[in-house]
């Protein structure tokens, strides 16, 4: 194979990766060298969008893939999709907590207090441990396919409350949310209507979900290493009298 | 009356001009001299370090991917 053949190999498999730091990168130098919109209240913090809001895109989109994995094993019975939904669902909740965490911090220095009765707020929280009940569900089976199966059908529900919880609830009229876009406040698009925004803030998005994918897929390939690895003792183990 | 007509004009403008110079404090001067591009730098290298130990673990995988393939074939 000649050397520029395996460089395009190597493009055309990893290019997401690179893409996704560099994305980052980019809304880090820009996140705070870029012009923003001046606000009362918000001042500087108004960045955190750029740092905190990412993690919540991202964690959607990665625990959307965690969906499709699991959707695949049913149809499929493939131990690889039952791997790759687990760990797509561990960086999720890791971008979930970070969002949360992130969010509390901002939470402080500009409405007041660490956790407030919001129901982006609350239902950010409630889909967490929605997140955890699945990890601890799937870890409290024994047999392999009974918890895969089981796991699968519910991270179908796991999703779609997700989706309830932060994304309808909050929108509904009825309540009130210090969130924009939520309850009444203006839409997330009317405050940073600043172009300038927008020319950081998609870019972060895009690459903080490639740097999740990145992360799951290390972790599924390290765990179809292990499950491989165990499989063949155990045949190893059969063979011997 | 000219004189209170005179003095209302003059309030008048004094309070939209001081009005219009309210200004939202941002970190202008934390900006063009404050030395953020340190700030900005070091962020950069603690992100770029992070990337660097990824790609590390990464390339480890695929050298194990490899050798338990060709274990399976042997």
């Amino acid at each position: 194979m000649s050397k520029s053949s395996i460089n395009t190999s190597f493009l055309s498999r990893n290019w997401w990766k690179i893409t996704g730091v560099f994305l980052v990168l980019y809304s880090i130098i820009m996140g705070f060298l870029g012009e923003v919109p001046r606000l009362p209240i918000l001042h500087e913090t108004i960045r955190n969008l750029y740092f905190h809001v990412t993690m919540w895109f991202a964690m959607i989109f990665i625990l959307g893939a965690s969906l499709v994995s699991s959707i695949k094993y049913l149809s499929k019975s493939d131990y690889r999709q039952d791997i790759k939904a687990e760990q797509y669902a561990y960086v999720g909740i890791l971008l979930g907590m970070l969002g949360i965490v992130t969010g509390s911090v901002w939470a402080h220095f500009t409405w007041g207090a660490w956790w407030v009765n919001d129901p982006k707020l609350n239902g950010a929280a409630i889909s967490l441990l929605i997140y955890f009940a699945y990890i601890i569900l799937r870890n409290s089976m024994d047999e392999e396919q009974k918890r895969a199966r089981v796991a699968a059908v519910y991270n179908i529900f796991a999703f779609v409350l997700l989706l309830v919880f932060l994304v309808v609830y909050p929108r509904m009229n009825k309540v009130d949310s210090l969130h924009p876009g939520n309850g009444g406040n203006p839409a997330f698009s009317s405050y940073d209507l600043d172009k300038n925004m927008r020319l950081v803030f998609y870019p972060a998005v895009i690459g903080w979900i490639m740097i999740g994918l990145w992360l799951a897929n290390i972790a599924i390939r390290s765990s179809i290493l292990r499950y491989n690895q165990l499989r063949s003792q155990f045949s190893s183990n059969k063979e011997k009298p | 009356m000219f004189n209170k007509i005179l003095l209302n004009l003059i309030f008048i403008c004094l309070s939209t001009t001081l009005l219009a110079g309210e200004t939202i404090d941002m970190a202008d001067t934390f900006r063009s001299e404050g030395k953020i591009y340190v700030v900005v730098t070091i962020l950069s290298i603690v992100f770029a370090g992070i990337v660097m130990y990824l790609i590390r673990l990464d390339r480890k995988i695929s050298r194990l991917e490899k050798e338990q393939s060709n274990s399976e074939k042997a």
